[in-house]
């Protein structure tokens, strides 16, 4: 499957990036080229081979409910573009944009 | 014209009430000043690594178990990915197509009968953090000048239950979310709360003509936050579709918020792409795999739920339908009923007075000891209405003895009644009159004279032999 300028659009799009022409064209290619690398993968056998989520044969990593101090305010606020008070202050989220469930 | 049946599929998301966030450390639940219950993990710091809550993973198969899901072998946390404040990371953590728990069902009963809700999935993920609007004319997200954040809920843990879509109404749908918000709060994992946003319900709506096979177009509701304003909305969204459909028109896939004030339902803007969350397996986390003795263990500890307990009261105590769903209205009251039931006492009478009167005093059931409440209602016969109330009232009290009130008793002395019973026969000649001319029904009204001049205390069955003595 070859990633065509329309994927690149749209996945730049849902990242919230501006591509120039150049990039566009570069990225295409960049992109085909790490997938065609992947690809290697699907020249073996794999049918008995379940899918891997993680390259780790480790499972059921948890930590006990227990609660830790949290950061201190101006700790929290140090990488903050901007601070309003208490809060982060962001620019301001336009009705075409919204959260997910 | 057509008839037309409504199809609506509910996603509900509930909070757990874990101390802690889902993948952090940091203080979880209502409260706290802003952005105190933050640390690297949940405000996104690079390098920051989440680890699961083991709680939150117990209480989800819990949940699943109550839902009468199968509990996956192997479940995988997934990045759901989307640019928005309310997400520092510009994922949330979520489960995708290897949930904890799926294919489940939940059992309505109703007085014709149990209607079953398929389960399709419960997931766990995190909450995300609080925005708030600043600026803007009409405190609407247009306009405003910019927005603030507070990272405290974000990163609580979620629970999100997806329903297949076998609803058919409005008030079936309010039903099975308040009966599904008690079972979840019995459970113990969440407050379920839909005033503090730790509930929250989205439904997917579609209509067909009654026969028709197969779904047409649905549409998603959102911004609903009270059983009310459930059923209302959906109502508001059923009339919008079939008038859609009737004028010759086309219903459109689409997000819609419900207006409370005007009763109608208005289109979300979204970005084309909104949809396009490009999920992949979290890299950050290792599959979970619950161990069987794990699982069966949570299973045993799922308590009685309210929806099977309605039916075991009905059966047990032989009570209408009704007065079983009535009494079953939060754990303590079903609990203190079976404590007063036990005791002997007309299964009936005790029903009714702790529907209306008990009910109506406020008083917390746990706080009750049932086996003086039964003592009180065994009595009530021969107690002064007003003592009754009182005794209710005081139920609750850690000293409360049943006998306190046993002595109020009603006044049965003719020689007490009969000259009262006289004098307001004498107040009201012009009832009297009436009554022999065959007004039998003024029987009730002499009755209520002499009650109002003992304050309540007056034996009835007394006052009513000496009224018609009096007047035959």
């Amino acid at each position: 499957m070859a990633i065509s300028r329309e994927d690149v659009l749209h996945v730049a799009a849902l990242a919230q990036l501006e591509l120039s022409e150049d990039e566009i064209v570069r990225l295409t290619e960049q992109l085909n080229d790490i997938l065609a690398a992947v690809g290697k993968v699907s020249e073996l056998d794999l049918s008995d081979v379940p899918p891997t989520s993680h390259p780790l044969s480790v499972v059921n990593v948890f930590r006990p409910d227990v609660a830790r101090p949290s950061l201190p305010l101006d700790d929290a606020f140090a990488n903050a573009p901007e601070r309003d008070g208490d809060l982060f202050r962001v620019p301001p989220t336009g009705a075409a944009e919204e959260s997910v469930g | 014209m057509p008839e037309w049946e409504a199809v609506i599929g509910l996603e509900i998301h509930t909070q757990l009430k874990t101390r802690t966030k889902m993948f952090c450390s940091c203080e979880a639940g209502f409260g706290g000043e802003p952005n105190t219950r933050t640390c690297p993990v949940c405000l996104a710091f690079p390098g920051a690594l989440p680890v699961p809550n083991e709680t939150a993973v117990e209480w989800t198969i819990k949940l699943g178990h109550a839902l009468n899901c199968r509990v996956a072998e192997h479940a995988v946390f997934h990045r759901k990915n989307y640019f928005y404040p309310d997400n520092p990371k510009g994922y949330q953590i979520s489960q995708y197509d290897e949930p904890l728990c799926i294919e489940g069902s939940f059992v309505v009963p109703g007085p014709d009968g149990d209607s079953e809700v398929r389960i399709v999935r419960a997931h766990l993920e995190e909450d995300a953090a609080k925005t708030i609007h600043v600026g803007g004319a009409t405190g609407r997200i247009v306009g405003s000048a910019h927005s603030n954040v507070d990272f405290n809920r974000g990163g609580t843990p979620l629970v999100e239950i997806v329903t297949q879509p076998d609803l058919r109404s409005a008030e079936q749908a309010k039903r099975f979310l308040q009966l599904l918000r008690q079972t979840i709060v019995e459970l113990g994992v969440s407050d379920a709360e839909m005033e503090k946003g730790t509930l929250r319900a989205d439904a997917n709506i579609s209509v067909r003509e009654v026969g028709e096979a197969g779904y047409r177009t649905r549409t998603e509701l959102k911004n609903m936050n009270s059983f009310n304003h459930i059923a209302r909305g959906i109502d508001a969204e059923i009339r919008r579709q079939i008038e859609t459909w009737e004028s010759g028109g086309e219903v459109v896939q689409e997000t819609l918020d419900y207006e409370v004030k005007s009763d109608t339902v208005t289109p979300r803007r979204r970005k084309e792409e909104a949809d396009d969350y490009l999920y992949f397996p979290e890299p950050d986390l290792v599959p979970l795999k619950p161990p069987a003795d794990l699982v069966e263990r949570l299973r045993t500890e799922v308590p009685e739920l309210p929806g099977a307990r309605i039916r075991r009261f009905e059966k047990e105590y032989e009570l209408p339908y009704y007065d079983a769903e009535v009494l079953n209205g939060s754990a303590a009251l079903a609990a203190l009923y079976e404590q007063v039931a036990l005791e002997g006492i007309d299964a009936k009478a005790a029903s009714n007075v702790l529907m209306n009167d008990f009910v109506a005093t406020g008083v917390d059931p746990a706080a009750v000891d049932g086996a003086e409440l039964a003592k009180l209602i065994a009595a009530r016969a021969t107690i002064p209405r007003e003592s009754f109330t009182r005794a209710l009232i005081e139920s609750g009290d850690p000293d409360f003895r049943a006998e306190t009130y046993l002595g109020d008793t009603l006044v049965a002395d003719t020689a007490e009644l009969e000259p009262l019973v006289e004098r307001v026969l004498a107040d009201n000649p012009g009832q009297v009159a009436a009554y022999k001319g065959g007004k039998d029904g003024l029987l009730g009204f002499f009755v209520g004279q002499v009650m109002k001049e003992t304050q309540g205390k007056a034996d009835p069955k007394v006052v009513n032999e000496l009224l018609r003595a009096k007047l035959a």
